[in-house]
């Protein structure tokens, strides 16, 4: 019997997110909301590891209220519980606060053999809160899971990816691992599973639930400011090269000469 | 309530312009008369309004709730975490140094780079030659291949020790798995993936900038009352020191306790995938491959085509997806982002996704049978036809030009 948790982000759907060139502001017209992108493969690793050892999965997640939609998703899947951690208190949080706050929450659900995150979030990219939560837990961590080999006797072995191959890894639970796209193909909800998410209790958790220090939470408990926001630098619209094809080789190989 | 004085609007200088409204990313700034005000439920105190208020009308009040383990005025001195595998230095770290050597310069202090490892000796005197004062060299069997526990203890353990203001590292796997851990144990903060940094004159600060939301928008970070400030940087963002055999620097053998060196992971094996000798995000040159490529059997012609750039295989999600290609080559947001001087890319189309995974490549070519095709819009070069006619013609025209 494992307790899993699964720590889960909503985002804008990063597509969507620009800046308007012209007038350097960013355009939200019909930006979604959706489950981080890597969450999604979270999920399904942690409801493989339920199917084949048995256990309860719960999803966590720090946000607004409104991101309780991605808890709900998430159940719709097969997920066991959601937990939203929602105050007014996390906002402002960077990577320091949030995985403070999540590492916080998840002690407050319980007992837990393994979490198990995405290997980071489509709209920060930073990939630091899994590695943080592991640190203000004093638990293992392993990053960039891309198969989970093997759950025996309270040990864990995975594969996990490298930038020349991967390597193979044993720890003791409980564990903190990130999971990358390759690990497995997310299910698509069954209609159980989206009948019985609709009426699913979704825990709240408030700031005052948890055993923690205000001075960690939220803008005073991040150490890093976002002092600037802009548009990337626009490239240049490129030149398009025509013609028979042996012009257009001739060109294209003076264009590979001038890089070699 | 704590968090109404964490950002407030001053009435008397906000003049109504309405700038910060569209700088929300969250929607949460509105009219009330011809004064701004903040929808609290939906404000997350991001920041993105305040430097597009000309009149210093939002202000954010905030707090350092905690100190950082070294202390903010004791800090000082630049440091780069450099990357072994098999006791060589990755190109990655001569990068940073390049980089660092010019923040050092700036400010006035030394450049350090720390290099673990189980004999590196040698190396730590390559670094001396790339740009570094000093090198602080620790060295154990344990040591040998990263290992988040060790390394994130010794290093912890040696930063306490120097005091150092800066830190760079590579955002490579082991970047990125051991910096966030140092980041939490020493209380200070953490900028992921910058593509530029700097010293803010004024405050004498580093200046972190790094996309966001999937590179369409860039934001910079400062880290200002805690230290070290930490950043790390993709593979090819800085060019790479370059490198003087006559420059002399001091290298500091660090000892540290055996309890700092308990692992609570066991790295078992590790296994090398060799489908191709080069890793696509240190390669300098790209092939890539998408749809238009048809089947799997024509990949042939885009490896040839690799072959004799002497470059790395790429490939879009689909073709991946498709089992055509390893996970292993895929460029875009769930694959690897990689910025090498030449990215080619054949038959793709340029889904958004993808775009962010390379579009910070030197050169762009892209082939297309699609006039339409997004890919275009980042291209320096775009040809549109058939590349099952251009690649073959491209490849004999090299071969036929170096003889």
């Amino acid at each position: 019997m494992l307790n899993i948790v699964v720590c889960v982000k909503q985002v804008p759907d990063t597509t969507d997110v620009r800046i308007d060139p012209k007038t350097n502001t960013l355009i939200r017209e019909g930006v979604e909301s959706i489950m981080n992108p890597f969450d999604m493969y979270a999920v399904e690793e942690a409801l493989r590891v339920k199917e084949k050892h048995e256990g309860k999965v719960t999803v966590i997640s720090m946000g607004p209220p409104q991101a309780e939609s991605v808890l709900r998703e998430a159940i719709s899947m097969g997920v066991d519980e959601g937990v939203l951690l929602s105050d007014r208190a996390f906002a402002g949080s960077d990577t320091w606060a949030t995985s403070y706050t999540l590492a916080k929450g998840i002690q407050s659900i319980g007992q837990f053999d393994i979490i198990i995150c995405g290997k980071q979030a489509a709209d920060g990219d930073t990939a630091q809160v899994g590695p943080g939560i592991a640190v203000h837990l004093n638990i293992p961590q392993i990053t960039y899971v891309k198969k989970v080999e093997n759950i025996e006797n309270g040990n864990i072995t995975v594969e996990r990816l490298i930038e020349e191959g991967y390597e193979i890894i044993e720890a003791s639970l409980p564990c903190l691992m990130t999971v990358v796209k390759e690990i497995n193909e997310p299910r698509i909800p069954s209609l159980k599973g989206m009948m019985r998410s609709k009426k699913a209790e979704i825990k709240a958790i408030s700031a005052a639930d948890l055993d923690v220090k205000s001075e960690y939470l939220g803008l005073d408990g991040s150490p890093t400011q976002v002092v600037k926001i802009f548009s990337p630098p626009v490239r240049q619209k490129g030149e398009m090269f025509t013609g028979e094809v042996s012009d257009i080789v001739e060109k294209l190989s003076n264009v590979i000469k001038e890089i070699k | 309530m704590k968090v109404l004085k964490s950002i407030r609007i001053l009435e008397d200088k906000c003049v109504g312009c309405q700038a910060c409204l569209d700088a929300c990313p969250y929607n949460a700034l509105y009219m009330q008369g011809k004064k701004v005000k903040i929808d609290y439920d939906k404000c997350v105190l991001c920041g993105a309004c305040i430097s597009k208020c000309k009149f210093e009308a939002i202000e954010i009040l905030k707090e350092a709730g905690f100190e950082s383990v070294v202390p903010l005025k004791e800090a000082k001195g630049v440091w780069v975490l450099a990357e072994q595998k098999n006791n060589k230095v990755q190109p990655v770290s001569y990068e940073l140094l390049n980089k660092g050597r010019e923040l050092a310069d700036e400010l006035r202090v030394d450049l350090t780079a720390v290099l673990l490892g189980s004999a590196v000796k040698e190396e730590a005197q390559r670094l001396i030659h790339r740009g570094a004062d000093k090198v602080i060299v620790v060295e154990d069997t344990i040591l040998n291949h990263y290992q988040s526990g060790p390394y994130s203890a010794v290093i912890t353990e040696v930063i306490k020790k120097y005091k150092p203001e800066i830190i760079l590292a590579g955002a490579t796997t082991i970047g990125r798995s051991l910096v966030p851990r140092l980041a939490i144990k020493l209380n200070t903060g953490l900028t992921a993936d910058c593509t530029a940094l700097e010293i803010d004159k004024k405050s004498k600060l580093l200046l972190q900038t790094r996309p966001a939301f999937g590179g369409n928008i860039m934001a910079t970070i400062m880290c200002q009352k805690h230290r070290p400030q930490m950043a790390t940087v993709r593979h090819k963002v800085f060019t790479e020191a370059k490198e003087d055999e006559n420059r002399k620097g001091e290298i500091i053998e660090e000892k540290v306790s055996s309890e700092l060196l308990n692992t609570d992971v066991i790295l078992k094996d590790i296994v090398e995938e060799i489908e191709e000798t080069i890793n696509i995000t240190e390669a300098d040159i790209i092939v890539a491959a998408g749809r238009g490529i048809a089947s799997k059997e024509n990949l042939t012609l885009v490896e040839e085509l690799a072959k004799v750039l002497n470059g790395a295989i790429g490939a879009s999600r689909s073709i991946v997806d498709a089992g055509w290609v390893p996970y292993s080559h895929q460029v875009g947001q769930t694959g690897r982002t990689v910025c090498p001087k030449l990215y080619i890319a054949c038959g793709i189309s340029g889904q958004i996704q993808h775009l962010v995974g390379m579009q910070s490549s030197d050169v762009i070519i892209a082939i297309n049978k699609d006039p339409d095709a997004p890919i275009f819009k980042v291209a320096n070069y775009g040809v549109v036809g058939d590349l099952f006619k251009i690649i073959p013609a491209l490849i004999k025209y090299i071969q036929f030009s170096r003889k």
